[in-house]
């Protein structure tokens, strides 16, 4: 193995490590990946310091790629692992890269639990409703009447939506971004980066082989403008080629409406301001789906609160201002102890 | 600390027996396991050496007066040197009518039956299913009963305390303690000082139930005693000399992992998911904070291994804790282990299976899960404790063999062994050497799957180590690089290696000893767990009377001592109880082609000495 050393400022090339790249060519993960390192050399932490751990899939073979440390470890339960390195070492910048299937199928049950635990790591879910691994069967996120090799008439059973589950897992931070948005790509990870406590961030990825345009009726550049808003805090939610539409709340009704700007004497201020830190607001953004709604990319939710490793070590704190730690031949000691002599 | 002496008798026509077995039961709510705790604590405190087994039902309170749901504690202590709960108890404590009738088979003729008469009421003999009450007909003729009203007695001992009627008769099994302290002259203050401390913030519950304690000691002290009950007096064992405490399997697990980690200096990383009887190990390390332990409830057990490997990756050292049905599950994540070459221990405390079983009864047929129990080929490190306090020895072991050949490690506990208590001789920590962990730093030549060429263990390396990032995953490795290999040749080079690792542990730890008898000759009684006690005492007694038989005990289940096959070939005979239907039996068979005879039980209770006395007699007979 060649050893490099880190540089003063950090590149996306000192990030690459020396592996052959083996996802299939035109992959959403190159776009992904690229987008990763790029967020990374932005945000700065040294090498050593940062820890990619995934599960199995597509997705999952990202950490050999990555000039950091890795563990490629076993379906669906990366997440667990991942607390176990964070609570061990709370220094450590910890990444989950998971995809639909490890996430929310064999292993939605550790999602639900290190974002509800608010375990300071960042999840990557790399959804393209599609299990690509196994060649091609439906997943937890496929439409209902996918056809797939294990599905050949359609598939029965309704989608769960990711960025819906996260939030009722209990994410403090749930944001959704695509493959090919460069630009946005990164600014969304580092602000996943920036937030104390579990972050959760859908990427959009695109299965050239086996789920081809599965995302292409809000991702195609020509219509993205119509069938997307980006969403950030305390801006109006405007969308359009013009920015001419925008999201607004029926309160009578309790739900969200598209509107026209200039139309039914809709104004600018009728548009609901994006409050990130509005849980049901995020639930209700989430929610949205073409072709009623676009599809809402950016922070969708954001609220700091107690981090788990920290409550974790407190008490580990609370419990040696309590209690002296005495050696372990005196421990041995403790309590009831009698003498035999004769 | 105090040094005890023999206490005196206090009356002159206190009897002198060698030892006595006791066993308590009742409603699983009426305290049963904390009379019999206090009982051993007191009886450790009179010198005596003892053994205890508590009993429990499956469900936490099942309806009261059910047979099924007795709760039963037996404590064997006495002069000589204890090895296990006892066969047949001598002394049967029964607090309501189902307690008699489940337990009642198992009291030896004339012995002595306290019951509490105010509980045998037609409801509460009815559920225990009685047709007739046992105090008036001649069920107790083969028994020497000894009918007392405890519950109103009860009550009227507390009527100072303005306790209701429900919380009063939950201070009967004080009463019923004090009566037996007065039998077998124990001292009554450390109970007290325990109800005092016990009951800090509740004042008037602590005050009544040592009301109580004393008002059945002055009942048993002043009534009138029919005729055939005398005291007794139980003069302390002769014990090796030194200091000694009471200790649960536990207790002994959670300080000897500690113990490990301190000499490993190593953080201890504990994560687990709760289930009977393994619990209790996740409760005691949560309790020992202070040392710089972390524990974590993780959300299932397969989390529960991976946040432990999680753990040894970052490095620490990862601990996880289950019953065979949560082993099963973490099977997967202990091949990523194996796969990755990272120190794991897995503490299993057995219970009977298949599947949910029997939760609260005891079983040692984990074995084969434990080394043979994964896809593929998975070699990795077995132990088992043979006693409570052997727990500690064997925690330390499997953190040395775990960090220094980078392996998971299982150990094997049983529900017995996590429950009782025995006193132990308090171990002189200088006596273990420490084996502090050097994680890599190195980066000349590295790769994360070069290896030590003596141990053939890989290097650990921290994240956070400057210079040495690296990937590792549960797919093959070149043996070269350490990278990604899809090389059948490969394949094979590493499976042999991974096999070759752990068989070379054989020569790393201790050669078998036998543990009493002679090193060969007509039949070797051969056990692993906790047929320690019945085992030993069965082939001591048989040695008494002059048989040809040794005993020989394993820790190290997987690889075995080097030397136990030539070992082995030196007995005519080999006899292997286990209480499963079979297993250390084939493996012994497998690895060296030995008749071995397998003496097998699953009723849910540890061997009794006498059959595995009547065993010995039929193999040396044959």
């Amino acid at each position: 193995m060649t050893v490099v050393q880190t540089p003063e400022k950090l590149t996306a090339k000192d990030l690459t490590s020396d592996q052959e790249v083996r996802w299939c060519p035109g992959c959403g993960d190159y776009a992904i990946i690229k987008g990763v390192r790029n967020a990374l050399a932005e945000i700065g932490t040294p090498r050593e310091n940062t820890v990619f751990v995934s599960g199995i899939g597509c997705a999952a073979r990202f950490p050999y790629y990555m000039a950091t440390y890795g563990f490629h470890t076993i379906h669906g339960r990366a997440p667990a692992i991942a607390t176990g390195v964070k609570l061990t070492n709370p220094e450590l910048d910890v990444w989950v890269v998971t995809g639909d299937g490890d996430c929310l199928s064999i292993g939605g049950n550790h999602t639900l639990h290190v974002l509800r635990r608010n375990v300071d790591v960042n999840v990557l879910l790399f959804n393209n409703e599609i299990y690509g691994l196994t060649k091609g069967q439906y997943s937890p996120t496929s439409k209902t009447g996918t056809r797939s090799p294990s599905t050949p008439m359609g598939s029965v059973d309704q989608p769960v939506s990711a960025t819906e589950f996260a939030l009722g897992s209990g994410a403090r931070f749930v944001a959704r971004s695509v493959d090919t948005l460069q630009k946005h790509l990164p600014v969304v990870l580092k602000r996943a980066h920036a937030h104390k406590g579990a972050s959760f961030i859908e990427i959009f990825q695109n299965c050239i082989v086996y789920n081809d345009g599965a995302f292409s009726h809000f991702t195609d550049r020509k219509i993205a403008a119509d069938t997307q808003v980006h969403v950030e805090h305390g801006k109006p939610m405007l969308f359009g080629q013009d920015s001419e539409k925008g999201i607004r709340l029926n309160a009578e009704l309790q739900k969200l409406e598209v509107v026209t700007l200039g139309e039914n004497g809709v104004e600018e201020s009728d548009v609901l301001i994006h409050d990130e830190t509005n849980k049901p607001l995020a639930t209700l953004v989430a929610h949205m789906q073409p072709p009623e709604f676009p599809v809402a990319l950016g922070v969708i939710y954001c609220e700091e609160g107690p981090e788990f490793t920290d409550a974790v070590y407190n008490q580990v704190d609370a419990a040696k201002a309590q209690n002296k730690a005495v050696p372990m031949a005196e421990l041995l000691h403790s309590g009831h102890t009698w003498e035999v002599t004769r | 600390m105090a040094a005890v002496t023999a206490e005196e008798p206090q009356r002159a026509e206190r009897a002198h027996v060698d030892s006595v077995i006791i066993r308590f039961a009742g409603d699983s709510g009426d305290g049963v396991q904390i009379t019999g705790s206090q009982f051993t604590d007191t009886t450790a405190l009179a010198g005596n050496d003892l053994a205890t087994f508590p009993d429990f039902p499956a469900e936490i309170r099942a309806p009261a007066g059910t047979t099924f749901g007795v709760s039963a504690f037996q404590i064997n202590f006495g002069a000589q040197s204890i090895a296990t709960a006892g066969d047949e108890p001598d002394v049967l404590v029964a607090f309501n009518p189902a307690a008699l009738k489940v337990n009642l088979k198992d009291i030896h003729s004339g012995g002595l039956i306290i019951v509490d008469s105010g509980t045998f009421t037609a409801r509460n003999l009815d559920k225990a299913g009685f047709e007739n009450n046992p105090l008036e007909d001649d069920t107790l003729d083969k028994y020497r009963p000894l009918k007392i009203d405890i519950s109103k007695l009860t009550l009227e001992s507390v009527k100072p305390f303005g306790l209701t009627s429900k919380e009063g008769l939950r201070c009967k099994n004080f009463w019923t303690l004090g009566l037996v302290y007065w039998l077998y002259g124990r001292d009554r203050t450390p109970t007290i000082d325990w109800l005092n401390k016990k009951f800090a913030s509740r004042p008037e519950i602590a005050e009544a139930n040592i009301a109580a304690l004393n008002a059945g000691h002055a009942f048993a002290e002043t009534a009138e005693m029919p005729g055939e009950i005398s005291s007794y007096v139980v003069p302390p064992a002769e014990l090796e000399p030194g200091v000694y405490r009471n200790i649960t399997g536990t207790d002994a697990m959670a300080w000897g992992l500690l113990a490990g980690s301190q000499l490993a200096d190593l953080k201890l990383m504990f994560c687990s998911y709760p289930i009977t009887p393994a619990s209790s190990l996740l409760h005691a390390l949560a309790r020992l904070k202070h040392h710089d332990v972390v524990t974590f409830q993780a959300e299932d057990e397969i989390a529960a291994a991976c946040s432990a490997i999680g753990a040894s990756y970052t490095g620490a050292i990862g601990v996880t804790s289950s019953s065979g049905p949560g082993v099963a599950l973490k099977g997967e994540a202990i091949g990523l282990a194996i796969s990755t070459e990272l120190p794991l221990i897995i503490v299993n405390s057995q219970r009977a299976g298949p599947s949910t079983g029997l939760p609260t009864k005891t079983e040692q047929s984990d074995l084969y899960q434990s080394v043979y129990g994964r896809n593929a080929d998975s070699p990795l490190v077995v132990l088992a404790a043979r006693s409570p306090a052997d727990c500690f020895e064997v925690g330390i072991e499997a953190v040395r063999l775990a960090t220094k050949y980078m392996t998971p490690v299982i150990v094997l506990s049983d529900g017995y062994i996590v429950n009782a208590a025995e006193p132990w001789k308090i171990p002189n920590m200088a006596d273990y050497p420490p084996f502090p962990v050097k994680f890599h730093t190195d980066t000349e030549g590295f790769h994360p799957f070069k290896r030590d060429p003596e141990t053939l263990s890989r290097p650990w390396v921290k994240p956070g180590t400057p210079d040495l990032e690296h990937r590792i995953g549960g797919i093959e490795k070149s043996y070269d690089s350490g990278h990604i290999s899809y090389d059948a040749e490969n394949h094979q080079k590493m499976t042999d290696t991974r096999a070759a690792k752990i068989n070379g542990i054989a020569n790393d730890i201790p050669p078998q000893t036998v543990e009493d008898g002679a090193e060969g000759g007509k039949l070797a009684v051969v056990g692993w767990g906790s047929t320690y006690g019945p085992i030993s005492r069965a082939v001591s007694n048989m040695r008494a009377d002059g048989c040809d038989v040794s005993h020989i005990h394993l820790r190290h289940i997987w690889p075995m001592p080097a030397n136990l096959g030539d070992l082995l070939g030196k007995y005519e005979r080999i006899l292997v109880p286990e209480m499963n239907n079979g297993q250390l039996r084939t493996v012994l068979r497998a690895e060296y082609l030995l008749p071995a005879i397998g003496l097998n039980q699953v009723n849910g209770q540890p061997f009794k000495i006498s059959t595995i006395e009547a065993a010995i007699h039929e193999q040396l007979e044959a």
